[in-house]
């Protein structure tokens, strides 16, 4: 797994406070290239400020977010974000919303068509090509939000819960997906959920957060094979590892 | 099993269509079935099914084009005071404290402010909300505010207790403690629950029956029952599991 030995990304010592309010103490970790990260953590204990410092729509108290060794930069490099409602441009075809950020860089004509249509394919979605995102579901809306962040190819891709409560059925279906894309595409993804089950389902590694002020509480390697089957006894056994670490219920 | 289940409500060829831009639109499709006194039944199927219109019918907001309901064996048209419901939006008064909120309901029926008082410190006290009385809305988390709704509905004592997605917007974190409460609650007084959800862990944790809902227009898929399933169950354990296969394979899924 060479794609694995160098640190895509390095968060050190990153700690913000608003006001005198503490919320991010002194985290520190690395994100390998291509790896698929996700992010637990307690109800309120800081995950979306930390996210948004990942984002740089924050900047941090104190620390630092490297990419490839340098200062993120917005300028510089491409850090994607898919929330939990779905943003799509609403006066936008699903075609055009693939080719938006592709644009806004760009890229030449032939590698934005080649992107888009290889996301179209990878998603399925050749029929809704020409439709207006309030024409579709919440839940493909949402997957074209996804597609369109991977089409960006960016040197980090951040989501923040964006299947929040979507019913098992629907989850499944989605976390394949995005599986799919992420193997398909190769990106560095930090995924943030409340949802233990989808966490140990989706991720190499999964990073435990604390209460607020939060820190690093743990780091757990999830190394089952994929298609992972959620009922099998080693997945449980870190399902339920992973939710003893955050339960307060 | 208890071989004399007392029917409390039924649902007979239930239909609702609306008229839309282009045509009529169907809702429900002739569904039909019988819930049980002091039963947790949970109405599941996937999104924009028809689950919402299922329980407005039965809570008389609505009027079906086809169909009867009857509770304790008569025909009722329109809303009834023995049927209460939750919401999944809430709609707490927010100029209300949550002592004011919960007593809401008897206060327009005209109950003396003693009498109405003390039988609404019961259910604040019954959700675990004692020391936040004269709160307001505002002032509470979600899961909170979702108790203050749980409250309002059993102090206006309803025999049946209709419960719309009332977790739809929570975490999933307080979800799973809501789940808990109202698991203890329900144990603690007894009433007839039925639940609606799109999420097949919550149905099997909560559920004596489950009502398996198609996709839109809703028709019975098929009908769980899940006594057999000790409680307090354990979402990871293996017969647990083993039914949410069962119950997800067997769901339609809306894409």
């Amino acid at each position: 797994m060479d794609k694995h030995d160098e640190a895509k990304v390095r968060v050190e010592h990153l700690t913000k406070y608003f006001g005198d309010l503490h919320v991010l103490d002194d985290v520190s970790f690395h994100i390998k290239k291509g790896e698929f990260l996700c992010v637990v953590g307690p109800t309120g204990c800081g995950k979306t400020t930390f996210l948004n410092l990942l984002t740089r729509i924050y900047m941090p108290t104190k620390g630092e977010l490297y990419i490839d060794g340098e200062p993120a930069d917005p300028k510089k490099h491409s850090i994607s974000v898919v929330f939990q409602e779905p943003s799509s441009m609403p006066w936008l075809t699903v075609e055009k919303n693939l080719r938006f950020g592709l644009e806004i860089k760009k890229l030449p004509k032939d590698e934005i068509d080649r992107r888009v249509e290889n996301i179209i394919n990878l998603l399925g979605l050749q029929e809704f090509r020409n439709s207006y995102p309030h024409q579709l579901s919440v839940s493909t809306a949402q997957r074209i939000i996804i597609g369109r962040a991977f089409a960006m190819q960016p040197d980090l891709l951040l989501m923040d819960e964006p299947y929040g409560q979507m019913d098992i059925k629907l989850r499944f279906y989605l976390e394949d997906e995005v599986i799919r894309l992420w193997k398909e595409m190769g990106t560095t993804v930090v995924f943030i959920t409340h949802n233990i089950e989808e966490a140990v389902y989706l991720a190499e590694r999964v990073l435990i957060l604390t209460n607020k002020p939060a820190k690093i509480k743990e780091e757990v390697t999830v190394d089952l094979p994929r298609p992972r089957d959620v009922t099998a006894p080693d997945f449980i056994k870190i399902r339920n590892y992973v939710t003893d670490q955050i339960k307060w219920w | 099993m208890d071989e004399k289940k007392k029917i409390i409500l039924k649902l007979e060829n239930i239909c609702q269509s609306y008229v839309v831009k282009d045509g009529v639109k169907d809702a429900v499709d002739n569904v039909s079935f019988e819930i049980y006194d002091n039963e947790f039944l949970v109405l599941l199927g996937p999104g924009h099914c028809g689950k919402t219109v299922l329980m407005n019918l039965i809570a008389g907001l609505e009027t079906p084009v086809g169909g009867k309901i009857y509770l304790d064996g008569e025909e009722i048209h329109g809303s009834d005071r023995r049927i209460g419901m939750v919401f999944q939006s809430l709609n707490l008064m927010p100029w209300r404290t949550v002592m004011a909120n919960v007593e809401f309901g008897l206060e327009i029926s005209g109950v003396k402010k003693d009498e109405r008082r003390k039988v609404a410190q019961k259910y604040i006290d019954l959700v675990g909300l004692t020391g936040f009385e004269n709160s307001y809305p505002h002032e509470l988390s979600g899961g909170m505010k979702q108790r203050v709704g749980i409250a309002r509905a059993y102090t206006n004592n309803p025999e049946i207790l209709l419960m719309d997605e009332p977790f739809g917007q929570l975490d999933a974190q307080t979800r799973y403690a809501m789940e808990e409460e109202v698991l203890r609650i329900w144990e603690q007084e007894k009433r007839t629950i039925i639940f609606v959800t799109n999420n097949i862990e919550e149905a099997v944790f909560l559920a004596d029956r489950i009502v398996l809902l198609s996709k839109c227009p809703a028709t019975v898929k098929q009908i769980y029952d899940l006594k057999d399933l000790p409680r307090p169950r354990n979402m990871t354990d293996t017969e647990f599991l083993r039914i949410r296969s069962e119950v997800s394979e067997n769901t339609d899924l809306a894409l």
